[in-house]
């Protein structure tokens, strides 16, 4: 007769089952733990992009996720999605400066001697006078205002349309490209905003305030406001408008903040 | 002649612990990510008649955790976990509602009364606690009330992050401004509840707390006497 010796194995008993268990779930619970951890530290310790690109400020792994992030939230985006509008009573009448960045009050300017320009291809510069902006149809808006930082404030403002501004300059074929350009006179602020944005139907150039031409601080004589992104993209005296394919060089992108900036 | 024995009783899934688990340190990271935010805007205090009793956040406070001058960096981690805190978020939805879990977790219609009652239990001044199941009375309102502070933080998250594209969860949530409010609140929400939670975690003891990773409890039976 020979004996099964395949059957040597025995039923476990009910201690060791709960050893046996405790151990195996214990032990991947720790291993995941420390996996986390090391994760973590990977990302928290990871280095941060090269200084003197479009983007800086962040950490690498931290940049490609909220390039990433922009690219589902540009799905989202429509134009037929408007900024919440208020009635003109309910604006702010002293309205917040956040910001002095190229429009610094110890800076000599005159906005009598002030013209837009617009950077056309082969070099060309449309040169374009406040006068010729405010004989184009005018739009205003009083909308919530939107700061990075988490504060907001009702305000009131008008200018030219945007996609107006475009059309009267028949600039239609650069609207084909994806960014528009714009920095200050002094070119200390500068931002980039991809098109879509740009001609969103409530993005406008504004050169008034409580109806009343802009005031210095706020960015006279011409600045931009832009309700579907965060005060850090509404220039304040816009000397440059430029178009590219390419991301153009954008002022808070260069210090950690998203580039898109979108609400 | 009657003896124990001891048994193994299944508690708790392979996915609830691990989305549990997961769950863990990205809220641990949304929460501090979200005070890296809010920081460059602190305006929320306790104000009662005029008499300011609390404010979010003292600076002593800041200065511990290190939180003042890193809005940007704040938002970068903000919104990336935010997709992982979602994910896990429906993922255990999505199982509770599939292997009929959601059964035992959310409140019936006695249970808030009942939760009275396991209340005046866990305070030592009632001598019974109400008969349950898996989760006592208390706990499947709390567990299930946290799922939906979990699914009313990426609303208003989304009310306050898009408040253009996604006007009408704006609209849902009485407005960008009230809408922060609540996203705000509902994480000092988290706080409390971790609090309160880990105290019922203390107090329940070992083979509960074992059984979130292990997923199981050890019983003692009383087996029934079989005649031979």
């Amino acid at each position: 007769m020979s004996a099964p010796e395949k059957k040597s194995k025995k039923e476990l008993t009910i201690e060791q089952k709960i050893n046996r268990r405790n151990f195996i779930s214990f032990a991947s619970f720790t291993v995941l733990a420390a996996g986390a951890f090391e994760g973590w530290r990977w990302l928290y310790k990871s280095p941060e992009e090269a200084a003197g690109g479009i983007t800086a400020g962040a950490r690498v792994p931290l940049r490609r996720a909220l390039n990433q992030t922009e690219l589902i939230f540009r799905r989202v985006f429509s134009p037929n999605h408007l900024v919440k509008t208020y009635p003109k009573s309910m604006a702010a009448k002293h309205v917040r400066v956040n910001s002095d960045i190229g429009v610094e009050a110890a800076k000599k300017f005159d906005p009598a001697t002030w013209t837009l320009k617009v950077i056309k291809k082969g070099g060309e510069v449309l040169q374009i006078t406040l006068q010729e902006l405010m004989a184009l149809p005018k739009t205003e808006i009083v909308y919530d205002f939107k700061c990075v930082e988490g504060w907001d404030q009702i305000s009131h403002w008008g200018g030219v349309k945007f996609s107006d501004f475009i059309k009267h300059f028949q600039l239609d074929e650069y609207t084909k490209m994806e960014y528009v350009g714009m920095e200050t006179p002094d070119k200390t602020y500068y931002l980039g905003l991809d098109m879509p944005s740009a001609m969103h139907p409530q993005t406008m150039l504004a050169y008034e305030m409580n109806d009343k031409l802009l005031p210095l601080e706020h960015g006279a004589p011409l600045r931009l406001i832009i309700p579907v992104k965060y005060g850090i993209k509404n220039i304040k005296r816009i000397g440059t408008i430029s178009f590219s394919n390419n991301r153009p060089k954008d002022y808070w992108a260069e210090r950690g903040y998203d580039y898109y900036s979108g609400l | 002649m009657r003896s124990t024995m001891k048994t193994i009783k299944e508690k708790h899934s392979f996915v609830m612990r691990w989305t549990h688990w997961v769950n863990f340190p990205i809220l641990a990271i949304m929460i501090w990510s979200g005070m890296l935010i809010y920081w460059a805007n602190d305006e929320y205090k306790i104000t009662i008649f005029g008499h300011t009793f609390f404010r979010f956040f003292p600076d002593w406070f800041y200065h511990a955790l290190k939180i003042p001058y890193h809005l940007s960096e704040g938002m970068q981690f903000h919104f990336l976990f935010m997709w992982f805190f979602t994910l896990n978020g429906i993922l255990y939805i999505l199982y509770t509602i599939i292997s009929g879990d959601w059964r035992e977790l959310v409140p019936k219609k006695n249970s808030f009364k009942e939760a009275w009652f396991v209340l005046l239990h866990d305070l030592h001044i009632r001598k019974m606690a109400p008969p349950q199941k898996k989760y006592n009375a208390a706990q499947r309102i709390a567990y299930t009330a946290i799922i939906f502070m979990g699914l009313g933080s990426v609303v208003t998250g989304l009310a306050i992050y898009k408040p253009v594209q996604f006007y009408y969860l704006t609209w849902i949530c009485g407005g960008y401004h009230f809408a922060r409010v609540l996203h705000f609140a509902l994480t000092i929400g988290y706080v409390l509840f971790f609090v309160i939670h880990i105290v019922q975690v203390v107090i329940a003891g070992w083979n509960n707390f074992r059984s979130v990773i292990s997923g199981f409890e050890v019983v003692n039976e009383t087996p029934k006497t079989v005649k031979k």
